[in-house]
């Protein structure tokens, strides 16, 4: 039996301690019940390699991002400001977060309300990882030689450029990276983003993370893999609706991590 | 005979110029409808931008294909251009090929590589015209493409066909007088195309082929100056739009959304934070929040509009377009060109009654966006669609509530529970519980 240590920032400070990262994991993170396992996942890791890291636990809140998305400028700022006020209080200095929509939003859309941050994405710290070597992903060899295929998240490609370090932590499992027809700059949207999310498509003639899917199966990998929580549950939706859940599964980089170092 | 010519000439030049001048005007005013927006940060990189996009055109690249027949176009045009210099002294001061004398065997290489680029803009157009209407490539045929955007694309290659022959036929008839010892006919040496179309005009009598010749330079100077003016009526005022555009094009990272500046003082007051500057000072008059209407989005969102040659690459890239939503970039931007035409137009000029939102574009096309920026990245001038999408959604979403349902909920769960799903803020931590109890 293992435990794992989970500070929050109030308890860390209350022992007048400061973690060297806050990770920030956000709303899919915390509620969706799929997607807590990445949280787990991710904080396994963390445990496992003794970084100082720290959650906010209850006092974490929507950064905003859907309700900008959707036009709503005000509730957009309120939560915001709430949440730079919380960072101040703590004096955050860097976050790392699993979600591609918090982290534009943490890392472009805050500095103009007054919260500058070293904002990271999860893909990139966890190639800093196994670029260091606290990570030897590969040593358990549970991928080896497996077809994977990646999608790219339009708020971690296109809208910040992130397009290596999500594929680099792949190749570090050894496994065998084969790309869809549209990857990086020219990636197809997993349908979810802008708030999509959040509501009914509009009529058409077909799902878009159908049609995504569709593209990701005809790679031939058994093991999608993504790096966001729209993005996850989108193309386990569509595997599910091609009734390939059996042989195909949808996985969040820092699970599949997790998996190969057998945590 | 001469001097008619000349004044003719001088009339037709006047004439262009004084349409051209009164076009730029009118766009001019229709990007000034606008609101204000800095863009004039970091001139390096907007140089560099500007370069590599619209001078370098490497977004085009994507698809080697029409990009490599589209830089023979444009080449060409801006190429053979350069000769029009010469079209409009010679027409000025009634002279023939002013610098033939002064260039000698330079100026037959000059010419042959013009002729050269003539009859490479003669082939890429008609290549274009059967992948528009033969070959039909998907991007060239959605709904937005009405008549005018279809009848315009076609007209637009048919002239540039149209005026590459003229001017290879002006050079073979001139060749042939020249054979002839025609008076006036400076030696220009053997030009390598229209050497080749010489035999055609050798068996005419010099009056014919002074006629002719006469006919081929006045069509291809006639046709370069409507053209100029045409354009600027066409989709295809990119061919100068492109570099301003380019220019001022977002430096910012793509997924950024623009701060709105006017809502953050209202937040500050209603948190009890502290404002910025001169508190006393009273508050800027707050306009619309969002867009309703062309003068809601900022100039560069106009200029985009301006810029757009409706070439369909967004559209082709949209997941929500290929997914048969009713959205379509390209039909974002051609709306809002033609409501600020319709807007400039018009006697009311905005006041008429319509508005950009509801009369020219619809919530069901602004609702089925992802906000994924692939059409920003597809767009070979750098125009956003994407942030006019936005902006008419903050209209939507703070003037008139009038947001899809879910939505409207998901603003209710994050204002009630800080979380856009239906959760207890208290749960929030949960997950740690199973983890701990491993
Ligand atoms: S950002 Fe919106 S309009 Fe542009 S491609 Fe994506 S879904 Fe289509
Ligand atoms: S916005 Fe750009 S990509 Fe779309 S039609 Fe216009 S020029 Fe082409």
């Amino acid at each position: 039996m293992s435990t794992y240590n989970i500070p929050t920032m109030a308890e860390m400070a209350a022992k007048g301690e400061s973690p060297e990262i806050l990770f920030w994991v956000g709303c899919a993170g915390s509620f969706d019940d799929r997607y807590k396992s990445v949280t787990k996942a991710f904080v396994k890791i963390l445990n496992k390699v003794g970084v100082s890291f720290a959650v906010l636990g209850q006092e974490e809140s929507c950064t905003g991002d859907p309700a900008r998305r959707a036009g709503n400028e005000f509730l957009f700022q309120m939560q915001a400001m709430s949440n730079i006020q919380v960072f101040e209080g703590y004096n955050v200095k860097k976050i790392v977060t699993a979600c591609p929509h918090c982290f534009n939003t943490l890392k472009n859309e805050y500095p103009a309300l007054g919260g500058n941050y070293e904002v990271i994405h999860h893909s990139t710290f966890l190639q800093q990882l196994i670029d260091e070597g606290k990570v030897k992903p590969a040593d358990g060899q549970a991928f080896k030689g497996q077809k994977i295929t990646y999608h790219d998240s339009c708020y971690l490609g296109r809208a910040n450029n992130v397009y290596e370090a999500p594929r680099r932590v792949l190749e570090a499992l050894d496994t065998e990276l084969v790309e869809m027809k549209r990857c990086k700059t020219n990636g197809l949207c997993c349908g979810a983003g802008g708030a999509q999310m959040f509501k009914d498509s509009e009529p058409g003639t077909k799902e878009i993370n159908v049609e995504r899917t569709e593209e990701a199966l005809e790679t031939g990998a058994k093991i999608i893999a993504s790096a966001c929580p729209f993005c996850l549950t989108m193309l386990s939706d569509g595997v599910k609706a091609k009734e390939k859940e059996e042989e195909v599964k949808v996985y969040d980089l820092a699970e599949l991590i997790a998996q190969a170092e057998d945590l | 005979m001469h001097i008619i010519q000349q004044l003719l000439f001088i009339l037709v030049l006047g004439v262009a110029a004084f349409l051209l001048f009164k076009r730029i005007q009118f766009i001019k005013k229709g990007i000034k409808l606008g609101k204000p927006l800095d863009r004039t940060d970091n001139s390096s990189a907007r140089w560099r931008s500007m370069l590599l996009v619209a001078f370098g055109q490497k977004k085009m690249f994507k698809n080697p294909l029409p990009a490599l027949l589209h830089l023979f176009v444009y080449v060409g045009f801006v190429v053979i251009n350069i000769e029009v210099f010469e079209f409009i002294i010679d027409g000025v001061a009634g002279t023939h090929r002013i610098f033939a004398p002064f260039l000698g065997s330079f100026y037959t290489v000059l010419l042959s590589f013009f002729e050269f680029l003539s009859v490479s803009v003669f082939v890429a157009c008609a290549i274009f015209l059967i992948r528009r209407n033969i070959i039909r490539v998907p991007r060239f045929h959605k709904p937005e493409m009405k008549t005018w955007p279809t009848l315009d694309a076609n007209l637009i290659l048919i002239f540039e066909i149209l005026l590459t022959s003229a001017i290879l036929l002006m050079n073979a008839s001139d060749q042939a007088l020249q054979a002839k010892g025609a008076e006036h006919y400076t030696h220009t040496g053997k030009l390598f195309f229209s050497s080749f179309l010489v035999p055609l005009f050798q068996n005419s009598q010099v009056s014919t082929l002074i006629v002719l010749e006469r006919f081929f330079w006045w069509f291809h100077i006639l046709g370069i100056l409507g053209f100029a003016v045409y354009v600027t009526y066409s989709k295809h005022l990119h061919i100068f739009m492109a570099f301003p555009n380019t220019y001022f094009a977002n430096l910012n990272p793509m997924g950024e959304m623009a701060n709105m500046d006017s809502v953050t003082n209202e937040v500050k007051l209603m948190l009890g934070l502290p404002l910025e500057g001169d508190a006393s000072a009273p508050p800027a008059e707050v306009g619309r929040f969002g867009a309703k209407d062309v003068n809601d989005l900022t100039w560069k969102s106009l200029m985009d509009s301006f810029t757009c040659t409706e070439c369909g690459r967004c559209t082709a890239e949209c997941p929500a377009n290929q997914t048969g939503k009713k959205l379509s970039p390209r039909a974002i931007m051609m709306a809002t060109r033609d409501r600020v035409e319709d807007v400039l137009k018009g006697e009311k000029g905005l006041e008429d009654g319509k508005s950009l939102l509801g009369d020219y574009i619809s919530k069901e096309e602004i609702n089925a966006c992802t906000s994924c920026n692939a059409c920003v990245e597809a767009c070979p001038v750098l125009i956003d669609p994407l942030s006019i999408i936005l902006e008419l959604r903050r209209y939507i979403s703070m003037e008139e509530s009038g947001s899809p349902a879910a939505w409207n909920a998901m603003f209710q769960n994050i204002e009630t529970n800080f979380a856009p799903w239906k959760f207890a803020p208290t749960d929030r931590f949960n997950w740690a519980e199973d983890l701990k109890k491993i």
